[in-house]
């Protein structure tokens, strides 16, 4: 395959810059998981609709199936392999998703959770209307959301400061 | 020592055994993106495989043009069955007894069915080469509608069964037929008919719908050729019926074939069939010589793995007058799509339909089921049930309700004075099966409670006259819905699949120092087994769930087993590992009392560990066991604290719930608003109350879609619309309702814990919970059935029917 022709991309995933040749067809979920084995990332429909393989890239949510990876260029990517804390200890929204039985086959969890992480830095305190607006771009077939709602709200009162009130159901 | 000093209660909640909602262990990975799914497995050298697919549902082959892809640089290998027929392999069996065509053989009978596997460097060029290959085709008449299949007219679609007029499940009637399946005293049902003060009829449709899991089917293969031996990493809900399946076909030795099934994400049943992706996989892989991926996308699996439902149930209750119901006749015409691969046990070409009295004390019932081949995909797979249990509950949970109407009872007040009664248990339904315990009366009593039933239809009945008045255009339902599901398969004397009896499986091995290894037969897709197996044994054997390692999908390392689908995993591999814990508690026992200096029958078991009766202070506990049976064990008795255990079920079980949905609709727009969903579920011994009511909601989720709009369809030309998530309905966040959970607990008497099971009575449950809440809406208006699903359309169209936007 030596006469495809390839193009330099240059992006920080998860704090670490990093660069590689790819082809401009190739998408960004293909590049996270098959070029840099960051395979938390999903992929459930390749389509849009899914949602398992959201990402945040500076600060917004994106379903990295969506984009090819040149696209990326320059930009800041950040994954579940990423989300913990600096400390090695779990980001809130891993310990509210496990607290509150937030996942089932752990599918759609990535995504989720990087959803989620923006959604909280847009609107800190959500209602569970505005989490369930929220989260709508990502599917999940086996929770049924309620407690995936939880999840959050038990992020959100962690990351203010509060303790969730809520047992998971 | 602080063991000293710790009370009782600490000593049991250090366990997290049974009961309690112990967190999940299998979070830790999955929260921080290191699960294993098969997609995530890479091996040296690997390729990709991917399906040219028909674009007809009912065409001859005239040609395959492959050169221009073959001469893509980067393309390994295309396959035809061509190529497979020198294997025997270009036909596979079906789990139902038929066979399907791996590549098409000649003729393509459904869209698109595989014709062509494509071997090459990665996906992409997969794609590419696809596009190269040039398929001639010679259209030939399509039956989409099974009503149509057996017309004497109706073109032949598998003309590969030419002249056989005797299928797996015995005689055929017509060239499209695949069996008939009958069941009950047909001359007691007639006449109980014949003499009956009301009789109802109605044809309830349960449209084709799809599992549908957020990650598709997928495999990875990989043959030695050095050592001959050919390991598959797949998406399998049953991986040990996939190693005998793989090595029946390819007559590579059992032993020599590793098949793992990894993480998976989600199953609900569409993760159980063997598919022709796996057979392609493992034939590259033997050519070419390097591990062959092949990862379905999501059009793919919507429209070839395994749809779910498509019965269509004639259904006739009996009743006198005051209510009481005295005969129930069905007849279902099943739709099979091209080949029957219906994923039931052997004997069962119509799973256990028969269990469609329900929770009603039937005198007489009788069942036919004729299955019919069309130009759709083939399946039929158990989604979210127990093999076809929901239809058989939408089935008499909507009969129920339609003879309430008729009579003009409430429909709650017919149920309950049709129950089962307590005292009946075991009870012999008149279609054959024997049901191990329930108690209706309690669960339906506490459930009305629990959503203020009477005043709800006091509210509704207020709600109508308003309409009438022409003061609101909204009107409101009330769905009640009362199941019985029989799970658990199942006891050998009825239940195989492909001849391997039905059981389960468990090994557990307790190490020199006390914490455990443990492996199943069965195979977690979600279910969370990592966390509740471990309970299980912690109650058994008083070692704490943390110190418990389960593992499950190896099949090198695990017992053999049936796998997870139907339910079954709690009623079967959850017995086999409380009878392997007892195994192992019997022996423990043994060496205590060698230890203790006392007879085996001088000591109690006492949450961790033996003690002297009388004499609590002299006991031992179970890790001190442990140590001991690989130091000093007594003599004559063999070193080691392990067992194993195959556990054939005595029964099925039979979990049983009172599901209440409130809704209301906007007849202007036929948007149904569900102001609340209560769910009591009776699943008998509940192991860990958190994962089960994430059950109930995942279960509910997926009920409300069915019911409510999700469908795979065809057009008249047999191309099936809408198979992408942008057509297919899986509900988000907002749609879906906020769901209200309940139990009561009637343990099973044969089940060594007393569980009966509950990963699928929500979807069970649910679907006729949403549907009669729209009929019961309607209901006054003068409307007696409306069919799924009840999308908004539908609604609004059937409200137009009923002349309400005039
Ligand atoms: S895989 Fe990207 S949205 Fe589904
Ligand atoms: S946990 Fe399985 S898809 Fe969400």
């Amino acid at each position: 395959m030596s006469d495809v022709q390839t193009y330099p991309v240059t992006v920080t995933v998860n704090g670490k810059k990093i660069q590689r040749f790819v082809e401009s067809r190739t998408l960004l979920i293909h590049f996270l998981r098959e070029e840099l084995n960051l395979t938390g990332s999903h992929i459930g429909c390749e389509t849009s609709h899914c949602g398992a393989c959201t990402v945040e890239i500076d600060g917004t949510s994106v379903k990295s199936c969506t984009m090819f990876a040149v696209q990326a260029n320059g930009a800041v990517v950040n994954t579940v392999e990423g989300l913990a804390n600096s400390d090695g200890t779990l980001h809130a929204l891993q310990e509210g998703f496990r607290q509150m039985h937030g996942l089932q086959c752990g599918f759609c969890t990535p995504g989720m959770l990087m959803r989620a992480k923006v959604l909280l830095s847009e609107n800190p305190d959500p209602t569970e209307e505005e989490i369930r607006h929220g989260i709508a771009g990502n599917l999940c077939r086996c929770t049924g959301y309620q407690n995936i709602v939880k999840a959050i709200q038990y992020a959100a009162a962690k990351l203010n400061g509060r303790t969730y009130q809520e047992a998971a159901e | 020592m602080n063991e000293m000093v710790i009370t009782r209660e600490q000593r049991e909640a250090r366990l997290e055994g049974m009961g309690c909602k112990r967190k999940r262990v299998e979070d830790v990975r999955f929260t921080q993106g290191r699960g294993n799914y098969v997609d995530d497995i890479k091996m040296p050298n690997m390729v990709h495989g991917d399906f040219v697919r028909s674009q007809y549902a009912h065409a001859k082959i005239v040609k395959i043009d492959a050169s221009k892809a073959k001469a893509l640089p980067g393309v390994i290998a295309v396959l035809t069955a061509e190529d497979l027929k020198p294997l025997g392999l270009h036909w596979m069996p079906t789990l139902a007894g038929d066979v399907q065509a791996v590549l098409a053989d000649g003729k393509v009978c459904f869209q698109n069915q595989e014709i062509a596997f494509v071997v090459a460097e990665n996906r992409y060029i997969t794609d590419d080469a696809i596009q190269l290959i040039e398929v001639e085709y010679e259209e030939l008449p399509v039956v989409v509608d099974p009503f149509q299949s057996m017309a004497p007219d109706a073109p032949v679609l598998r003309p590969d069964l030419d002249g056989k007029m005797t299928g797996a499940h015995g005689p055929r009637k017509h060239h499209n037929h695949i069996f008939e399946w009958t069941i009950g005293d047909q001359s007691a049902t007639d006449l109980a008919f014949e003499t009956a003060d009301v009789t109802v009829k109605e044809m309830l449709s349960y449209h084709r719908t799809h599992p549908s899991p957020l990650e598709t089917c997928q495999c990875l293969a990989s043959f030695d050729k050095i050592k001959g031996e050919l390991t598959v990493y797949g998406t399998f809900q049953a991986p040990h019926v996939i190693r005998t399946v793989a090595s029946l076909l390819s007559k590579i030795p059992e032993h020599k074939i590793h098949v793992i099934a990894p993480d998976i994400g989600g199953g609900f049943g569409n993760k159980v069939g063997a598919y022709a992706g796996y057979i392609c996989s493992i034939v590259a892989t033997i050519v070419t010589g390097v591990p062959v991926k092949w990862v379905e996308d999501r059009m793919e699996n919507l429209s070839t793995t395994s749809f779910a439902r498509d019965y269509h149930m004639t259904t006739e209750i009996a009743a006198t007058k005051d209510g009481k119901v005295t005969g129930l006749r069905v007849h279902v015409l099943a739709d099979h799509g091209a080949f029957d691969a219906c994923a039931d046990p052997s004997k069962w070409p119509a799973g256990f339909m028969n269990i469609v009295t329900g929770s009603y004390d039937f005198p007489t019932a009788h069942l036919a089921v004729d299955g019919v081949y069309t130009n759709k995909a083939p399946g039929g797979v158990a989604y979210r049930c127990s093999f076809r249990v929901t239809e058989a509950a939408y089935c008499i949970e909507r009969g129920m309700d339609i003879l309430a109407q008729k009579l003009g009872m409430d429909p709650a007040d017919l149920r309950l004075k049709n129950f089962i009664r307590r005292e009946q248990f075991p009870y012999q339904s008149a279609l054959g099966w024997e049901y191990d315990s329930g108690d209706y009366h309690t669960a339906m009593n506490k459930a009305m409670e629990a959503i203020s039933y009477r005043a709800l239809r006091a509210e509704q009945k207020a709600k109508q006259e308003a309409f009438r008045r022409g003061e609101t255009r909204e009107i409101m339902g009330i769905g009640v819905s009362f199941f019985t599901e029989i799970v658990g398969a199942g006891p050998s004397k009825n239940c195989d699949i492909l001849g391997v009896a039905m059981f389960d499986s468990a090994e557990i091995r307790i190490h020199p120092t006390g914490s455990i290894i443990a492996r199943m037969g069965s195979k977690s897709q979600g279910q969370g087994h990592e966390t509740t197996w471990a309970q299980i044994i912690a109650t058994e054997l008083g070692i704490p769930a943390d110190d418990i390692m389960i593992e499950e999908g190896n099949t090198d390392t695990a017992p053999y087993g049936l796998g997870t689908y139907g339910s079954r995993s709690t009623p079967v591999a959850g017995a086999a590992i409380a009878m392997a814990a007892r195994k192992i508690k019997n022996k423990a026992q043994m060496i205590a009392a060698h230890l203790l200096e006392v007879s085996e029958y001088d000591l109690e078991w006492d949450i961790d560990g033996f003690r002297v009766k009388g004499n609590p202070e002299r006991s031992k506990t179970m890790k001190e066991i442990a140590w001991a049976s690989y130091n000093s064990p007594p003599p004559g008795l063999e070193p080691g604290l392990e067992a194993v255990n195959y556990y054939d079920p005595p029964n099925m079980t039979y979990p049983f719930g009172a599901y209440f949905c409130v809704m209301d609709i906007d007849v202007d727009t036929g948007v149904a608003k569900i102001r609340r969903f209560y769910a009591l579920d009776d699943c008998g011994t509940r192991i860990n109350p958190m994962i089960i009511e994430g059950q109930v909601h995942g279960g509910l989720t997926e009920a409300f879609a069915i019911a409510m709009g999700q469908e795979i369809k065809y057009d008249e030309l047999g191309n099936v619309v809408g198979a992408s998530f942008m057509d297919f309905f899986i509900p988000t966040a907002v749609e879906t309702p906020h769901w209200e959970t309940d139990h009561t607990v009637t343990p099973s008497p044969h089940h060594p814990i007393g569980a009966k099971g509950v990963g699928e009575s929500p979807n069970v449950g649910g679907v006729p919970a949403f549907s009669n809440a729209v009929n019961d809406a309607f209901g006054f208006l003068g409307s007696t059935h409306i069919q799924m699903p009840h999308d908004a359309w539908r609604v609004w169209e059937a409200a137009k029917k009923l002349g309400v936007h005039a």
